[in-house]
């Protein structure tokens, strides 16, 4: 939980310093498409200007890849079984067999893409609801807000994967009941982020002024906070990809999803229910696992670097490639 | 005093949002339950009359008859005589029989790793901050954030096959020698609870280290700049009394206040790590009452294991008013 900790200097990235580098470059008259490239030019900046970054980054990339064609690459179908059961890897099968004669390689290719899918999606979806939360609570303030953040900080210290064990447990097995068990149980944190965070932009100029010139408190929640800690709520949805995949998995690994389609929750599953340990399959149960864990640490390690980049301090080395415009902000 | 009062209720009200979901959730889920159950018992072979059925609904609660009120007043009243209901996987057992005989196995696993991993993390921490680009530094952090990122159950599985069955150092299912030893205060008994207790300590360990870490880590190079710390040099104090008694003694606060949200994390871990590991605790329970759709008892277990992480955190934001008087004085967070 330690990762979103930091986050709050992210916000610093935006918006004072990041508008002022680029705008006079672009004729007025395509200002939209101009606003387009900058955005990119952007992304592009902050991707490759931090080592952490640029390694999480290329690993979600390869995974977002491998999700998008891997099952056009993969050798046999996932659930076909066959009498060459149990084989260790080989040439004919890259990562071996099951218990019942399935090839693991194809089965991870095809898990990939349902693991990867189901995490960002639900990833975005329980974003959503803490920036709804975290936004709303925080501007509006008054009773609204202590309801909201009573139910908040109640979803935060009751055991998330407990209660959404007993939660899945008594609906019809599937993605669609995973999906909003975990964004039932997983909101909070980031909620209470957001909140803090929309409570010091509130009384801002910026904001005031928009108040003043009559515009609705939807439009300014959504409109002129929101745009505002896109920064923060970027590193958020990361952090909460995290969390979302390892409840996903652990909740497939119980048996509590669709056991019958291929992810990497599934096939642990599997593994686990044929007591693939005890009878040596390292083969069955390592690469699942294995992929979770190197997209949840590059996940980690592109928050890790957001840090980096907005708080210098916490650098390993000191002096690196550092944006020009933050280096010189760290100076003052 | 004021801040203390306002925590308390928030825990009891918090508490008493644990137990109505507990009531709610089975509520708003389609089909019934009882029916689950009595088809689940005859499927084993225990063939159960209507009279039995009835009297497994208004076991589990479900009087459909009455209405939702009276039903959850009937809920609360059962909780408050301490009536989880039967536990059907373990022949009928009261629930609290079996969370009763199972939660010591989990609490001492539990408290033994928790406090290895956070004096551990805390350690670590301090050290990575002083030697802030150290080789130390640079190979551990990326390692740790790498091992944060597993789930807890497969650096079970991995764990297990490792020293379990490829090295054979360690026993592979357990939380003793049932066949050789007798439980009770005996040396070897003891022996071999610790024995067993290795492998399932060392995955908690491992996967929660690692937040501790990166936390204490963090907030101590930003203690370390502080001017007090600064006159700590100045001073020329010993190296090991301006790390602890200086600067890690202010920088652990973010991980005491931390502590409520990776508690929760953490035992939801511990309980997937003692199914891999069949450690006789309420997370084996749970395993075995989510496989046979026991609903009583995965409710008994969430319930229980809800309001003790409550009243963990409880304590943990005494101590964190003890340690930082600011906390008391202002408004709680």
């Amino acid at each position: 939980m330690s990762l979103g900790k930091d986050l709050k200097h992210v916000a610093t990235l935006e918006p004072e310093t990041i508008p002022s580098t680029f705008p006079k470059k672009f004729p007025r008259r395509d200002s939209r498409l101009a606003r387009l490239g900058e955005n990119l030019r952007l992304v592009w900046r902050v991707l490759t200007s931090n080592r952490k970054v640029a390694i999480g980054s290329s690993i979600v990339a390869f995974f977002l890849l491998v999700a998008i064609f891997g099952p056009l690459l993969a050798p046999y179908d996932p659930t076909a079984t066959s009498r060459l059961s149990e084989t260790p890897p080989s040439a004919a099968h890259w990562l071996g067999t099951t218990a019942t004669g399935q090839d693991i390689f194809s089965q991870l290719l095809y898990g990939t893409r349902s693991s990867v899918f189901w995490g960002f999606l639900t990833g975005l979806l329980v974003t959503l609801v803490s920036v709804v939360v975290g936004l709303v609570s925080g501007y509006l303030g008054g009773i609204i807000d202590e309801i909201l953040s009573l139910v908040t900080n109640v979803f935060l210290v009751i055991p998330a994967l407990p209660l959404a064990i007993v939660a899945v447990g008594y609906f019809p097995k599937g993605p669609l009941t995973i999906a909003l068990v975990i964004i039932l149980t997983n909101w909070s944190f980031n909620a209470r982020l957001l909140r803090a965070q929309t409570l010091s932009m509130r009384s801002r100029e910026f904001v005031t002024a928009a108040r003043a010139s009559g515009e609705s408190v939807w439009r300014i929640i959504f409109f002129e906070i929101f745009p505002n800690e896109i920064g923060i709520v970027a590193a958020a949805f990361v952090s909460t990809v995290i969390f979302v995949l390892l409840a996903w998995t652990a909740l497939e690994f119980l048996g509590l999803g669709d056991i019958n389609t291929v992810s990497w929750g599934s096939m642990l599953y599997w593994a686990q229910q044929s007591d693939s340990i005890f009878s040596g399959l390292w083969w069955w149960f390592a690469p699942p696992g294995c992929c979770i864990a190197l997209l949840g640490a590059a996940l980690a390690l592109i928050n890790f670097g957001i840090d980096e980049i907005a708080d210098p301090r916490l650098r390993s080395e000191i002096s690196e490639h550092v944006p020009k415009e933050l280096k010189e902000k760290a100076v003052t | 005093m004021r801040h203390l009062l306002r925590r308390i209720l928030f825990y009891l009200f918090a508490a008493w949002a644990a137990i109505t979901l507990n009531f709610v959730i089975p509520r708003l889920a389609p089909g019934d339950p009882a029916a689950v159950l009595l088809g689940n018992l005859q499927s084993r072979g225990i063939h159960v009359g209507a009279a039995y059925l009835k009297a497994i609904q208004a076991e589990l609660g479900y009087n459909t008859g009455d209405p939702l009120p009276i039903q959850y007043l009937d809920y609360l009243n059962s909780l408050l005589h301490g009536n989880l209901g039967v536990a059907v996987t373990s022949s009928f057992e009261p629930v609290t029989n079996v969370i009763g005989r199972d939660i010591f196995w989990s609490l001492g696993l539990g408290l033994v790793s928790v406090i290895l991993s956070f004096a551990l993390g805390c350690l670590l921490g301090i050290v990575m901050a002083w030697k802030r680009g150290s080789l130390l530094d640079t190979i551990l952090s990326p390692l740790l954030n790498f091992l944060s990122a597993i789930p807890y159950f497969w650096m079970a599985l991995l764990i297990l096959y490792i020293f379990g069955f490829e090295l054979r150092w360690f026993p592979l299912t357990g939380g003793y020698d049932e066949l050789n030893v007798d439980p009770g205060w005996t040396l070897d008994f003891i022996a071999s609870v610790i024995y067993h207790g290795i492998l399932p300590a060392l995955t908690i360990v491992i996967a929660s280290v690692a937040g501790w870490m990166l936390t204490m880590r963090n907030s101590m190079i930003t203690t370390l700049s502080e001017d007090y710390v600064l006159m700590a040099k100045a001073k020329g104090l010993r190296t090991s009394r301006i790390m602890f008694a200086y600067a890690a003694r202010n920088a652990i606060l973010p991980n005491v206040a931390g502590f409520a949200i990776s508690l929760g994390f953490i035992v939801g871990g511990q309980l997937l790590t003692e199914m891999v590991f069949s450690y006789p605790g309420i997370g084996y329970s749970l395993l075995q009452a989510v496989q046979n759709q026991d609903y009583s008892l995965m409710q008994g277990i969430f319930l229980v294991v809800a309001l003790g992480v409550l009243g963990a955190n409880f304590l943990a934001e005494l101590s964190y008013a003890f340690l930082d008087p600011r906390v008391r004085l202002e408004r709680s967070a």
